[in-house]
């Protein structure tokens, strides 16, 4: 039988090097017992090997080792050696979560974990009376041996302010700047009060909602066992005591009338909900009535109604699909990766986009919803039609003598008709007004083409449609 | 009027905050206060400081700047028509709560909302003064969440998103419709607008950053549906999150059940807040975001989702056919559909079967939670056989409702 005595409980140093020369040494798991002797320490201690004996472990390992030391529980150092024995002929075992000792280990680093984590939440910290500078101390008592491990949360967080943590286990104080770690201490050494607390008791019971009583849920976050050293805690009976009663009085009390104000105004709306108004007589007119637009359903899950934008009395018109993912958001149109090459192409067709007129085929973005993305859908005959009405008016107001349709839904919006893109790119259409019409791409199909051939070709293209267009409208 | 004293200001303005679900202060960007003047860190997994006996989460110091209000949203304790006390906040009396409470590791921070005073861009511009104090004057380095003005002008929702780590709208009602006739001074359209330009500025933060030359953008937004207030069915509810996570890219949508408030309208439903049926929509929410799961597949528009099993299990009753699963050959997406099998769990699954025939002992010590995988699966020591079709399976997986003295 070997006995091997620490440090400290957390004297992970001294467990790993007696570990490693009882490895070495071929000691069996069994054979080993480990104590603990603050004082003294281990007269028998294994002389730590040197060189030759040295074996590797996964890294993996020493950070659950770190953690599972700092578990309250006597048996967890035998643990931590049985499974670094078991390591030297089952390599792998650090890679098994369902190995019981693996699975033991892991709880045990959990625990620990979650005492870190709850001491960085239950430290209350009192200011210290007639210290010269602002001076913070706290009593707390971690569920396991977390308090050096922590210390450095509270450094990171608090590093310009004077504080101290005592706990039964140690006390650690920074001095804005060094950590110093000292014995356990009593309750009695930390402030026992502090005036912020009535304010912090009072924000406790008022963000209470007592129609949503839980205390079981409270307590598997917030375990009877820090209570004591929260001063909040001292609120809780009453709370719960008086939750039920005050719970039944808002829902027994005599609900009120709404005001008259309120009906009026929801009846006002019921009345605007759906767009009935009359032909619009302005651009400003389509730009507040195709948001409030219901002649389809594609509002529902779009932004916004996105308008076209551009010169009021452009020679130029050009017609997209819809909005896209980018124009919904920022409510403009052809801003995103589809804008900027059409922006692009129009530059090297030499036309200025800001003498021209810019809008879509249908005014709200037609997606589904996707995980976190929406995917674009085609606007179908029906939602087209529908949205000729903003389209129609946007025509008849700017007056162009060119409209561009850039793709087969705009050139069914503006046509009216299906209208192929293949036979009809390049031809001049003769439109019911007068005006003439032209159909090329529309810039997004250019950035799906796979082919870098094809789409420098149809780039072109494209470029060459949108030139000559600008020499129709005569920009 | 008598002036206040803050004790009872914080009582006021703390108890018009509580309807908001929201407290979580995850997510921010790592950051702490070494080479600081001022106090404060974020270590990007959020801090629950309390519990309050409704078992939520106290991590913020939730408050409204001002809880009076020009709106009149019926289900609102704060709205213009209800008697509820009130007061107001200054600038400086919000930095020194927060800052004396941050101190004494109360909480990770400040979540400041506000009723509507004089115009939207009046109140924003008081919220964003005390945010620009804490971060400006007194260099604080903790979490920071506005609630934003629909209406507020964008600059002003860009200061904000300057200083905070997180911004929110809250949408409240899934229905436009009942958004209409419930909160008639909202209008949907101002509040999905402000929603997409701040997920575009969001996007494109690091020309801010480099403006402000000391810290990012706010990383996320979020916003916050009440769940019993109208006929939305759970399918709307989920239908409207969908669409919400896809176009804003919201770090979170927070269901909320109605919840009676003292001087309530008459026009909502007074009774004890659909608690159960709220977990149910947080497990679906979980479903379409970590698990693979689109909204169709859960639940139908116009419907509700079962309260009796959780929505998973639902969903696999009802898809008996790809069951029982390998737990040792299925893969990862598989696997994630399985009842009672949690993402970690599954992870966990994954490292362990190279090196072992996995059991339901194994199972059961990865975090599986045996009592609703077990139908569903095949392991080296066991297969459900006629089990998994069996017609009384969902009675056996019904958890058994908390009974209430009669």
């Amino acid at each position: 039988m070997r006995v091997v005595r620490l440090a400290s409980e957390i004297d992970f140093a001294g467990w790993r090097a007696a570990a490693r020369a009882l490895r070495a040494e071929g000691v069996e798991p069994q054979a080993v017992v480990w104590t603990v002797e603050r004082e003294l320490f281990d007269v028998d201690a294994p002389a730590p090997s040197r060189g030759g004996g040295g074996f590797t472990v996964p890294a993996t390992f020493v950070e659950l080792a770190e953690q599972v030391i700092q578990h309250r529980s006597a048996d967890r150092l035998a643990l931590l050696y049985r499974i670094l024995w078991r390591l030297e002929r089952e390599p792998r075992l650090i890679d098994n979560p369902a190995d019981p000792d693996m699975a033991r280990a892991r709880d045990m680093a959990k625990a620990v974990s979650r005492a870190s984590h709850k001491m960085k939440a239950f430290v209350r910290f009192r200011l210290v009376e007639g210290a010269a500078a602002e001076t913070y101390a706290a009593w707390f008592e971690p569920a396991h041996r977390v308090t050096e491990a922590t210390a450095g949360f509270f450094v990171r967080r608090f590093t310009n302010m004077d504080w101290t943590i005592l706990t039964p286990d140690a006390c650690v104080a920074w001095d804005r700047e060094q950590l110093m770690v000292s014995e356990g201490a009593d309750p009695a050494d930390a402030p026992s009060e502090d005036a912020q607390e009535v304010l912090w008791r009072t924000y406790y019971a008022s963000i209470f909602n007592p129609a949503r009583l839980n205390p079981k849920q409270m307590r598997q976050e917030m375990p009877k066992r820090y209570w004591r050293n929260l001063p909040e805690a001292a609120l809780i009976p009453e709370l719960i005591e008086t939750a039920q009663e005050r719970a039944a009085a808002m829902v027994a009390a005599t609900p009120r009338q709404p005001s008259d104000r309120v009906l009026k105004a929801a009846l006002r709306h019921a009345r605007d909900a759906s767009y009935e108004g009359g032909v619009p007589t302005s651009l400003e007119e389509i730009e507040a009535g195709a948001s409030v637009c219901r002649r389809c359903d594609l509002w529902r899950d779009a932004t916004q109604g996105v308008p076209g934008e551009g010169a009021s009395q452009a020679p130029l018109m050009f017609v997209g699909e819809q909005p896209g993912d980018h124009e919904d958001l920022a409510g403009r149109p052809f801003v995103g990766p589809a804008g900027q090459m059409f922006d692009k192409a129009l530059a090297e067709a030499g036309v200025v986009r800001d003498r021209t007129y810019v809008t879509n085929a249908v005014k709200h973005f037609k997606h589904e919803p996707r995980g976190k993305r929406r995917i674009h859908k085609t606007p179908d005959r029906g939602e087209v039609t529908a949205c000729r009405w903003w389209l129609d008016a946007e025509w008849r107001l700017v007056k162009p003598r060119v409209v561009v349709m850039l793709g087969a839904t705009a050139a069914l919006g503006v046509m009216g008709k299906p209208t192929p893109i293949g036979v009809n790119r390049g031809k001049v259409l003769q439109l019911p007004d007068q005006s003439q019409g032209l159909v090329t791409y529309h810039p997004s199909f250019l950035l799906r083409l796979p082919d870098e051939d094809a789409k420098a070709r149809a780039y072109a293209q494209f470029v060459q449609d949108l030139r000559l267009a600008g020499k129709l409208a005569g920009l | 009027m008598a002036v206040l004293d803050l004790r009872r200001k914080l009582a006021i303005l703390s108890d018009a905050a509580k309807y908001d679900a929201s407290c979580a202060s995850s997510g921010a960007e790592k950051r702490t206060s070494v080479g600081g003047q001022g106090v404060g860190s974020t270590e990007g997994m959020g801090i629950c400081h309390a519990y309050a006996p409704d078992g939520r989460c106290i991590s913020l110091l939730k408050i409204l700047l001002t809880n009076f209000c020009i709106y009149d949203c019926a289900y609102c304790i704060n709205r213009v028509s209800s008697n509820t006390p009130r007061a107001r906040f200054t600038v400086k009396e919000v930095v020194d709560l927060t800052l004396n409470f941050y101190k004494r590791n109360y909480v990770e921070g400040l979540f400041l909302s506000s009723g509507v005073i004089r115009t939207g861009d009046y109140t924003m511009e008081e919220m964003v003064r005390v945010a620009r104090s804490l971060r400006l004057d007194h260099d604080f380095r903790g979490y920071i969440h506005l609630k934003l003005i629909p209406e507020a002008s964008p600059e002003l929702a860009a200061e904000a998103g300057l200083y905070a780590d997180r911004v929110s709208i809250n949408i409240e009602l899934p229905r436009d419709d009942s958004l209409a006739s419930l909160a008639p001074e909202k209008s949907p359209t101002d509040i999905k607008r402000a929603m997409g330009r701040m997920r575009l500025a969001i996007d494109d933060h690091v020309e801010p950053a480099k403006k402000a030359g000391r810290r990012s953008f706010a990383r996320s937004q979020s916003t916050q549906l009440i769940v019993g207030a109208d006929e939305a069915k759970d399918g709307d509810i989920l239908a409207r999150s969908a669409s919400l996570y896809g176009a804003y890219r919201l770090g979170r949508v927070f269901y909320s059940a109605f919840s009676p408030i003292p001087d309530a309208s008459s026009r909502l439903p007074l009774t004890r807040p659909p608690l159960l049926r709220e977990h149910r929509l947080y497990q679906a929410d979980w479903l379409m975001r970590f698990y693979g799961f689109e909204r169709p597949e859960i639940v139908a528009e116009g419907e509700d989702l079962d309260l009796s099993v959780d929505p998973k299990t639902s969903w696999a009753l009802k898809n008996r056919a790809k069951f029982p699963v390998d737990i040792q050959t299925a893969d990862k997406e598989t696997l994630l559909r399985v009842p009672g099998l949690g993402a970690k769990a599954v992870e966990r699954i994954l490292a362990a079967r190279k090196i072992t025939r996995l059991t339901l002992d194994d199972l059961k010590r990865v975090g599986a939670v045996l009592k609703r995988a077990r139908a569903f699966v095949v392991t080296a020591d066991w297969t459900p056989g006629a089990l998994t079709d069996r017609e009384s399976l969902k009675a056996a997986l019904v958890q058994p409702q908390q009974l209430s003295l009669f």
